[in-house]
């Protein structure tokens, strides 16, 4: 997947590679691997942005380190009813989590299209994913532009 | 539609009437199931016009695995059911399995009688369908279920939600399904469906709107919390009442009352006995939940659901559309 880092390139060839079915059982282990959110942030959830977009609630922050590659962080919460949204966000997080803001930047907008779920999933369920990955990216211009903020 | 359904809910009835409680299955020479499961008697479904449609979650929990029950669970997320779901239930998906992959329509009758024998359903088979979100992508599929014309499908009354906040089980486990024969039928558009021509056709007549106050005012074109799905316009159908769908809903997702449906139907949106009624919201799944309490629930025998809804609707060359927060009149040249 030329345009991808490598992280995500890898997880969008593992569902390529399989079938429709067996991409929804991933797409459900993915699910199940989102990691809740620290302290910091479960302690202040209005310091998370809501992706209205989401059929589910679903919620994320970013943070940018300060030097360096100015290493980026996500953060994301949706309740476990919603596998489908945690899933999207897993996805995120595991291809994403601690890469350069500038390769973070780098990542296609239309990539969850790459996944291979647009029949199986209905197009308002993918946006959805679309919109995290827009938020971030979002995020992390408004964290580079006021350092500070 | 409504007048097979009265025939095939006496035929339940004086079944259940004549066994009793004790009603055991009966089987053909063949070993082939013939009855439906009897109805569930809780009171609380008795002032309905058809309390066979509903069952509670404590009938479900004793009925878990009698012969001749295939329970369904419909969700708008693709991965609840796998996360954990009602024993021996298995997954109805309404985007994948119900719709048409290239037309936008529901899948015919030869793809009905073949999702049906992949799920373990028989044309007699007893069918409880129970889903997420006071079980509006439930009755989504009992509406298509209703489509062909399937005589015995239930709803969970309270949904996937009630039976967990009641702290019964669930299981990951996938039930073995042994395919059954289920004959190919077609599917009748003419009862309880309407297309955008015969809506037009409609005005004079009632017309409920299931949507928020955002969109059916025009503020919005989508739910709130939801994505834009591509509607050129927002507003509704003139002369539509604004009646949004959970209404219908009280908060542990179980059906309000006779009275209270009788109160948000008839005393707030005026409708009458015996009224012609069509039913709208997005895509025609919000809308599939206040058709149900509408058929069976208060006992209108006239309603149809527009699944075209506001997608189309709102898309559409040449209807009217009323933007704001009042019905708006019939548009001159429409209606009788």
């Amino acid at each position: 997947m030329s345009g991808l880092p490598e992280e995500l390139a890898e997880i969008v060839d593992d569902f390529q590679a399989v079938t429709e079915r067996e991409r929804l059982e991933l797409l459900l282990e993915f699910s199940e691997e989102l990691p809740a959110l620290p302290q910091r942030f479960a302690d202040h959830p209005d310091l998370l942005e809501q992706v209205v977009e989401c059929q589910s609630p679903l919620f994320l922050t970013i943070e940018v380190e300060a030097g360096g590659e100015q290493n980026v962080s996500l953060f994301f919460s949706a309740p476990p009813e919603a596998p489908t949204t945690r899933g999207f966000a897993s996805i995120l997080h595991q291809g994403l989590n601690g890469l350069p803001a500038a390769t973070v930047l780098s990542v296609p907008d239309d990539m969850p299209n790459l996944l291979g779920l647009t029949r199986a999933l209905t197009p308002l369920r993918l946006r959805g994913m679309t919109a995290m990955l827009a938020r971030i990216k979002r995020q992390v211009n408004e964290r580079l532009t006021a350092p500070n903020a | 539609m409504a007048r097979d359904d009265r025939i095939g809910n006496q035929g339940t009835e004086e079944i259940a009437s004549l066994v009793g409680k004790s009603f055991s299955p009966l089987f053909l020479l063949r070993g082939q199931f013939i009855m439906s499961l009897p109805i569930d008697a809780d009171s609380r479904f008795a002032s309905y016009a058809h309390p066979d449609r509903l069952v509670s979650t404590e009938w479900l929990a004793a009925n878990l695995s009698t012969p001749g029950l295939v329970i369904l669970e419909s969700n708008e997320d693709f991965l609840l059911y796998d996360i954990g779901h009602i024993p021996h239930a298995v997954k109805v998906d309404w985007h994948t399995d119900l719709n048409d992959e290239d037309t936008r329509d529901y899948i015919d009758g030869e793809a009905f009688a073949a999702l049906m024998a992949s799920k373990g359903i028989s044309r007699e088979t007893t069918v409880v369908i129970y889903g997420d979100k006071s079980n509006w992508w439930a009755a989504y599929a009992l509406w298509v279920f209703t489509l062909f014309g399937h005589e015995d499908v239930r709803l969970l009354d309270g949904g996937r939600d009630k039976w967990i906040a009641e702290g019964r089980e669930l299981t990951r486990e996938k039930p073995v399904v042994t395919p059954a024969q289920y004959p190919v039928v077609a599917r009748d558009d003419s009862s309880i469906r309407a297309f955008l021509p015969q809506v037009l056709e409609h005005f004079g007549k009632p017309m409920i709107d299931v949507r928020s106050a955002e969109e059916y005012s025009g503020e919005r074109t989508h739910m709130p919390a939801y994505p834009e799905e591509g509607t050129l316009r927002g507003g509704h159908i003139p002369s539509a009442a604004s009646v949004p769908w959970a209404l219908a809903a009280a908060e542990d997702g179980t059906f309000r009352s006779r009275e209270e449906l009788e109160e948000i139907y008839l005393a707030n949106a005026g409708l009458t006995p015996g009224d012609d009624i069509i039913t709208y919201c997005r895509i025609g799944e919000r809308s599939s939940h206040t058709w149900f309490a509408l058929q069976f629930l208060l006992g209108f025998e006239n309603v149809r659901n527009y699944d075209g809804s506001w997608t189309e609707w709102g898309n559409a060359v040449r209807v009217p559309i009323v933007k704001g927060s009042e019905p708006g009149a019939i548009p001159a040249g429409f209606g009788a």
